[in-house]
């Protein structure tokens, strides 16, 4: 639907990739970890490899939570929107398809959060 | 020598229509459209603007008095509270944080809605809306002026109230109530009215003024119980207006109902995402709790807004859609809000803590189905790490919700367990949303929602730092930075209200006024 | 059947009013919240100008409930000598 307005109603986007810097936005979500209230917002570069991100920037934000050092990253599940996805751990975040805001989610069979709260 | 005139009484009728329609006139010298240019353009079919009602049939004469009445009343109590000290008499110093939300979150938004009915206002042809337009707008400057008057005595003793204007504008939480109210502002001069004279106030105000005022006065905040009183007295004309603006828009065309009721559900929601803020106020910030969140939603949204919506049900006009989804959050909405804030307080111009025991046991009497199952063993093991000095400070950024701004906190409808995840693709880019709700608000007008100023993305881009600073240097601290261009003092005022400046001060000046030392 | 509000600010102004509210209307209950008193009804809930005149012991203009009025729900009907809260369902 267009907006109701008195005159042409059309703007730039406020967060086209190219305003971040040579890094794009990923989005990163534990499931049943809501400890950490919300899934975090990384800018990285493209060319970094999936293992990089969960090998170097995952464990400083994660880390906190005893679940963390628990988690046996082989078995983990994957999602991308919502539905289950297989990330190749040495590629690049973009040949792994990741492009400007998409978001990955990862749940850690067997771990459910604080006394199994999903905290 | 004094004549003395007769003078016949104007009953209330014959008053208001003297001194509201008979001021009005038809101009000749220039086109009704050119001096009225904004009452066409959002689909809304008028009539007849002669069959507007005004219940109250206030007139400015009177509204002049009766004003004047209630600055006189507030002013003597702020000046008495001011005198005698009173800030040393609220139930204990973590009470502060309410107001100091309350000065950031809402007393702009006063200002935005004096600006706001002033321009309305100004683009409804017909006088009876007008007149009462110019009385909220002169109101809600009122409000404003009333609150910054009150809390501005805060400001000399405790931390966290000396910026409020800039943080408006800039602080990553505060973009939740500036953006719904920019939304409305923005909007053409029906949708403001049904945002914000209706389904703001008429819905939704109560749950905002009553619980936070009366939870001041019972923790000894006579400031605050003032200027909130003084603002509520003027709120039962607001929602009268809010309400005869809906009754006559409906009546006037039945085109106007579909467009309406498209804008209740939405700023219904809109309204209800920003009263996060007060869910974790009742049920977390106030020392001595009046009523949970739960309980006041069910008597001012189910119990009133049920009544509201019934009545309304003769137009054709029913319950906002989202009251479904609302039903499902009201055991969780508080919780999940003041996790949050616990996880990012590094980042806030006011400081939270860990309910105690105590405080826990009234949380888990509340919310039997939620608190002790989903909640209670978060605070538990950060009260644990805390005891080992090792607080949870969590200093990367969150996802953020396109339309309501707010950290993707929320939760599925039905499943407490599960973070609620929407997206949509818009012109080659996805946007993400906490609900439904804020999805289908952007899915029907996406541009206006591109634009939006989200803080965690403006953040990453490089625009909330001081002038001349190289994210690019070595050792670079992106939060320090942030906290530099908002004019917060990291140590001072953020971080946890236990071994905060505000929590020494306090005590060390009570017990000046009880001993003599 | 759907209830109807009417709250004020607890103070002297406010207690010869209560009082004729709750005169003149048997089905109300009152609520006392901290500084705050929220009569409900079911349906309909009257506000007479001659019952509080008569408590007051001086003459009553009904636009003064503004005052010290907090909060209100329900459809409104106002003339010189009643303030009526109504809702038609
Ligand atoms: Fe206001
Ligand atoms: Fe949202």
């Amino acid at each position: 639907m267009a907006v109701a307005a008195i005159r042409e109603y059309s703007f730039t986007p406020l967060d086209l990739e190219e305003k971040f810097h040579g890094n794009r936005l990923l989005y990163v979500g534990w499931e049943d970890h809501l400890m950490f209230c919300a899934p975090f917002a990384f800018p990285l570069p493209s060319s970094m490899t999936f293992r990089d991100l969960v090998e170097k920037v995952l464990p400083p934000v994660y880390g906190y939570h005893p679940d963390f050092a628990r988690i046996d990253w082989a078995a983990v599940q994957w999602f991308k929107s919502g539905q289950p996805w297989q990330p190749q751990w040495d590629e690049s975040l973009e040949k792994n398809g990741l492009r400007h805001k998409d978001v990955i989610r990862f749940r850690t069979p067997g771990l459910t959060g604080l006394q199994g709260s999903c905290s | 020598m004094d004549m003395q005139v007769a003078k016949k009484k104007l009953g209330l009728k014959e008053k208001y229509q003297v001194m509201t329609r008979d001021l009005n006139w038809t101009p000749t010298y220039q086109k009704m459209e050119d001096i009225y240019p904004y009452v066409h353009y959002e689909g809304i079919k008028i009539h007849d603007w002669d069959r507007w009602e005004d219940p109250f049939r206030l007139t400015m004469d009177a509204y002049w008095k009766y004003q004047a009445e209630k600055e006189k009343k507030l002013y003597a109590i702020i000046d008495a509270y001011a005198q005698n000290n009173g800030h040393l008499n609220v139930t204990d110093a973590r009470y502060i944080n309410t107001v100091k939300l309350f000065l950031t979150g809402v007393s702009p938004l006063e200002y935005m809605a004096h600006r706001g009915f002033a321009h309305v206002g100004r683009a409804f042809p017909g006088p009876g809306p007008r007149v009462a337009c110019l009385m909220q707008s002169l109101d809600e400057m009122r409000h404003f002026q009333t609150q910054v008057h009150a809390i501005s005595n805060y400001n000399k003793y405790y931390n966290g109230f000396h910026d409020f204007r800039q943080w408006h504008d800039r602080v990553w939480y505060l973009s939740v109530p500036k953006s719904f109210f920019d939304d409305a502002i923005t909007a053409g001069p029906f949708e403001f009215m049904v945002a914000i004279g209706f389904s703001f106030e008429y819905v939704l105000t109560n749950l905002l003024f009553v619980p936070f005022v009366s939870g001041a006065a019972y923790n000894g905040d006579m400031g605050t119980m003032a200027y909130g009183f003084s603002a509520q007295s003027d709120e039962a004309r607001h929602m009268t207006l809010g309400l005869e603006v809906i009754k006559f828009i409906l009546e006037q065309d039945p085109d106007n109902l579909p467009i309406v009721q498209r804008w209740i559900d939405k700023w219904t929601w809109r309204g209800y995402r920003v009263l996060t803020l007060v869910a974790m106020m009742m049920d977390y910030m106030l020392p001595k709790r009046t009523m949970s969140w739960k309980e006041a939603w069910e008597i001012y949204f189910e119990e009133n807004g049920g009544a509201l919506f019934r009545d309304l049900s003769r137009y054709g006009i029913r319950m906002p859609k989202c009251a479904e989804t609302i039903r499902f959050e009201k055991d969780h909405l508080s919780h999940q809000a003041w996790c949050t804030f616990y996880n990012y307080t590094a980042a806030t111009a006011f400081h939270t803590w860990i309910p105690t025991e105590d405080e826990m046991q009234w949380l888990s009497a509340k919310y039997p189905d939620s608190f002790d199952k989903y909640y209670r063993p978060r605070w538990e093991f950060w009260r644990e790490q805390a005891a080992k000095g090792n607080r949870f400070y969590n200093t990367t950024l969150p996802m953020l919700c396109q339309t309501c701004q707010i950290p993707m906190l929320f939760t599925e409808p039905g499943d407490p367990t599960k973070i609620c995840y929407r997206e949509t693709d818009y012109k080659g880019m996805k946007y993400h949303f906490c609900s439904d709700h804020c999805k289908e608000i952007f899915e029907h007008e996406p541009e206006k929602y591109v634009q939006a100023w989200l803080p965690v993305h403006q953040i990453y881009q490089g625009n909330c730092f001081p002038e001349g600073t190289d994210p690019s240097a070595e050792g670079f601290d992106p939060l320090k930075a942030v906290l530099q261009w908002y004019n917060v003092v990291h140590g001072r005022d953020n971080l946890d209200f236990d071994g905060s400046e505000d929590q020494r001060n306090f005590a060390a000046w009570r017990a000046q006024a009880t001993r003599n030392v | 059947m759907s209830t109807v509000f009417i709250a004020f600010q607890t103070n002297e102004e406010t207690r010869p009013i209560i009082e004729a509210i709750v005169e003149d209307n048997p089905h109300a209950r009152v609520n006392e919240a901290p500084a705050m008193v929220k009569i409900d009804a079911d349906g309909r809930l009257i506000v007479k100008r001659s019952s509080i005149e008569e408590r007051l012991g001086r003459e009553f203009d009904l636009q003064e409930l503004h005052v010290n009025l907090i909060s209100l729900s329900g459809n409104i009907e106002e003339d010189e000598d009643q303030f009526v809260l109504v809702w038609k369902n």
